[in-house]
Formats: structure tokens, C-alpha cells, sequence
């Protein structure tokens, strides 16, 4: 919760949108604020940005029983076509959270630097499994007192040589790094003769 | 088909996914409006939902089951008109659809037919969640009054788990107030039934009001947690 998802996510439209055609749905647990946010900051076309409701279940929603996601994203996509990118933002904080192979190809799990550098220790299937872990908020590390050491450390005991981005997104290409990454699995996705 | 039918413990589990999660059938309008505030006030709104929406939604699955196991074709368009004559609010019929949507795509995963194709084809703007089920039923092996009785037990789970999401109030005591609906449901279960050989204008039309101003007061909220 408030580990920067959203603004993850609005970096990636900046970044990303001129390249390649992408939409976002978003699993705000409240309200469409999430959305609203991302359609505010202008980094997308408004009809790109799909708000779904998920009923106090937010992790059901992405995992157990994905039919809102599905429709969301199916609607996009079709509207959209051809789609090439299509960023999902769940709901809710839990270090437990994944998302199911049927809605997503990579799952990044964002943990934030304030959220204290015990987190990556603590794993989980976000922090162990997730296909990028985005540590953020690097530049609060001092005032709260987080070694990022120990957080890089302890996410590499973790996650063996899956890869680990560190972010400060309070600058507009604050991910570049994590584009970048994006980049690159977009790319392997489309050579990889087993997807067609 | 007689005798136990485990297909039918699938279909009404909650946990099969279709999508019925991320709605409360208008339990969070009745608790903002402080209809529904703890285990009497809920108790109450079960049963007025039961004996109105409850029972034409059950009659409409049933309808659609008996429809879809006998040869040739199961009146979609007639189902489907009557039951919107039932269902004016927008907000309804919009979660009518979705929900039937995403029922059917997960029921023709687990139970093939041909009939999911000739539903979607003969009402593209939506086959609503009750004719859905009764197409899911029959695919599934279960008769007109299972899919009644399927129907009932969705729409008891949703308000209860609902108010218990909302509320926070004792789960055990929730759990009770549902199994106190057992003799309720099986009267609904069976009157639903008798009627599905019925034309479908006869079809049972016990509205409540309250519930259709619910649902449209809902849709106008920015801050809500369930999609109805």
C-alpha cells in the first residue's frame, strides 16, 4: 500500500506509450481513484485506463477468480487492437499476492524502501517469485533509516538471478530502468516462437 | 438425472469463478442506507430478497434448464425479454449481464454444450446471470429444480458474505442465519420449478421496489467497494 504501483505505472505509460500500444487496468480497492489519478496525469489516452471493482477481494480478483480482469482486459484489447502492452495494477498490500498465469506473462511486485528494509527478508511469494522486484522510494532511505545494502542483499538471497530494480520515481524517468526491462521482455516475448 | 450429482456442489460453490466476488446484490446500498446493520436487520433482507428477486431469478434458471435439455430451440429472446420486463434499473441489467457473461465462460470450460454458442448468438447484447445458469445447469447434469435451488443458495452466500465484508459481523453467526434458510429455499426451489414449463411471460414477477433504487443509487457512488 502506497509503495508507488501508480506511480509505477504512470512512469511506464510516459515512458513506454509513444513505442508501443498499451492499455492499464487498474483493481483500485475503493473507488476509480487510481484511474482517475492516471487519466489526471495525462500519460495515456483516458480510453485506455479500465477501473474494476473487486469487492474487498482484491487478491481473489487477480488470482482465484479473474473474470472481471479478463473482461476488462479482453474489452481493451479488443478495442485497442492490436494491444501490445497491457499493465494490470492490482489492489491491496500483501506480501502473499500473485497474480494467475491466465491474466498476466510477468508480474512485477513493487515494495517501497519506507516500508521497512525487513521486507525483502521477509519474502513471500511477491519478493521470491515475481518476474522483477521494483524497490522504491530509494530516496527516503536515509530518513528512515533503510540500508539499501541489506535490502539488496537480502532480495538477492531471495530471488537467486531474478532481477531486483531499485527506483526513486519522484523524477519523471524515475523508471527508465524498469522500462528498459519492459523492453527487453517485450522483445522476448515477440521472438519466442512457443507464444504464437 | 438422479441421485447425487457432485457437479452441482461445483456450481454452487462460491469459490467456482465466475466472477459473483466483486458484487454484493445491493447488500452494500442497504448497508450505507442502514437497512442492514447487524444479524436481525440482514436476516430480514435475505428473506424479503428471497421471496421477490430470489424467486424470479430461480424461476428463470429453471425456465432456461428445462428449455435447454429438450431438443430444439430454448426461447432465448422470450426468456430474455421477460426477464428485463422484470429488471428495469440499467445497474441491474448491466450486472445481469456481466455476471452472466462471466458465468458462462466458465461454465463452457467445465461443462461443454452446444448451447453457450446458440445463447451468446441469439443475445448479443448479454445473456442475463439466471438464463445463464440454467444453460450452465443443464450442461452440468442438473435438473430445473437444482438450478432454482443453485440460484437461491448464490443469492443467500452473496448478500451474507456480503454483510459479513462490510459489517464484519460474527461468521459463525452468518453461517447459521444461512442454514436457517434451508426449509425457504427448498419451498422457493420447488415453486420456481413448477413453473418452468410455464410460457415465459407467466413466469413468476414478485419485484421489490426498494431493491431496483438500490441498485441505480449504487451505480452513482464514487466510493464503493463492490461492483453492485
Amino acid at each position: 500500500m502506497g509503495s508507488g504501483k501508480t506511480a509505477l505505472v504512470a512512469s511506464l505509460c510516459r515512458l513506454l506509450a509513444d513505442e508501443v500500444s498499451l492499455v492499464v487496468v487498474t483493481n483500485d480497492i475503493f473507488t476509480t481513484e487510481d484511474a482517475e489519478a492516471l487519466r489526471r496525469m495525462g500519460v495515456l489516452a483516458d480510453d485506455r485506463i479500465v477501473p474494476v471493482e473487486t469487492g474487498c477481494c482484491p487478491h481473489t480478483a487477480i488470482r482465484d477468480d479473474i473474470s472481471a480482469n479478463l473482461d476488462a482486459i479482453e474489452e481493451l484489447e479488443a478495442r485497442h487492437a492490436p494491444v501490445e502492452l497491457t499493465l494490470l495494477e492490482s489492489g491491496g498490500d500483501n506480501l502473499t499476492a500473485i497474480f494467475s498465469r491466465a491474466l498476466v506473462d510477468v508480474q512485477i511486485f513493487v515494495i517501497d524502501v519506507a516500508g521497512g528494509d525487513k521486507v525483502p527478508r521477509k519474502g513471500g511469494p511477491g519478493v521470491t517469485t515475481a518476474d522483477l522486484l521494483v524497490i522504491n522510494k530509494t530516496d527516503l532511505a536515509p530518513l528512515v533509516g533503510a540500508d539499501l545494502g541489506v535490502m539488496d542483499r537480502d532480495a538477492r538471497a531471495r530471488r537467486g538471478e531474478l532481477p531486483i530494480e531499485f527506483t526513486s520515481l519522484v523524477s519523471l524517468d524515475g523508471a527508465a530502468n524498469v522500462a528498459a526491462w519492459v523492453r527487453s521482455r517485450l522483445t522476448a516475448w515477440s521472438n519466442d516462437p512457443s507464444r504464437r | 438425472m438422479t441421485g447425487l450429482n457432485p457437479a452441482l456442489l461445483l456450481l454452487a460453490d462460491g469459490r467456482f469463478p465466475a466472477g459473483g466476488h466483486a458484487h454484493s446484490s445491493g447488500t452494500e446500498a442497504a448497508v450505507k442506507a442502514g437497512d442492514v446493520t447487524d444479524i436481525a436487520t440482514l436476516r430480514l433482507f435475505v428473506e424479503g430478497r428471497l421471496a421477490t428477486s430470489g424467486l424470479v431469478d430461480a424461476a428463470f434458471a429453471a425456465a432456461t434448464c428445462w428449455r435447454s435439455a429438450r431438443p430444439g430451440d430454448a426461447d432465448w429472446r422470450e426468456l430474455d425479454a421477460e426477464y428485463l420486463a422484470r429488471t428495469g434499473p440499467p445497474r441491474l441489467r448491466l450486472a445481469a449481464r456481466t455476471l452472466g457473461r462471466q458465468l458462462l465462460r466458465s461454465g463452457e470450460r467445465a461443462w461443454p454444450s452446444s448451447r453457450y454458442g446458440e445463447a451468446r448468438a441469439a443475445l448479443p447484447d448479454g445473456v442475463v446471470q439466471p438464463i445463464a445458469m440454467g444453460v450452465v445447469a443443464n450442461a452440468a447434469g442438473c435438473s430445473p429444480a437444482e438450478a432454482a435451488l443453485c440460484e437461491l443458495h448464490h443469492l443467500v452466500g452473496t448478500l451474507t458474505t456480503g454483510a459479513v465484508r462490510l459489517l464484519g459481523l460474527d461468521p459463525f453467526i452468518v453461517a447459521a442465519l444461512g442454514a436457517s434458510t434451508a426449509p425457504e429455499l427448498t419451498r422457493l426451489a420447488a415453486l420456481a420449478a413448477s413453473t418452468c414449463e410455464h410460457p415465459a411471460a407467466n413466469l413468476p414477477a414478485d419485484l421489490g421496489l426498494l431493491n431496483d433504487v438500490f441498485a441505480e443509487h449504487h451505480g452513482t457512488w464514487e466510493v464503493r467497494l463492490f461492483a453492485s
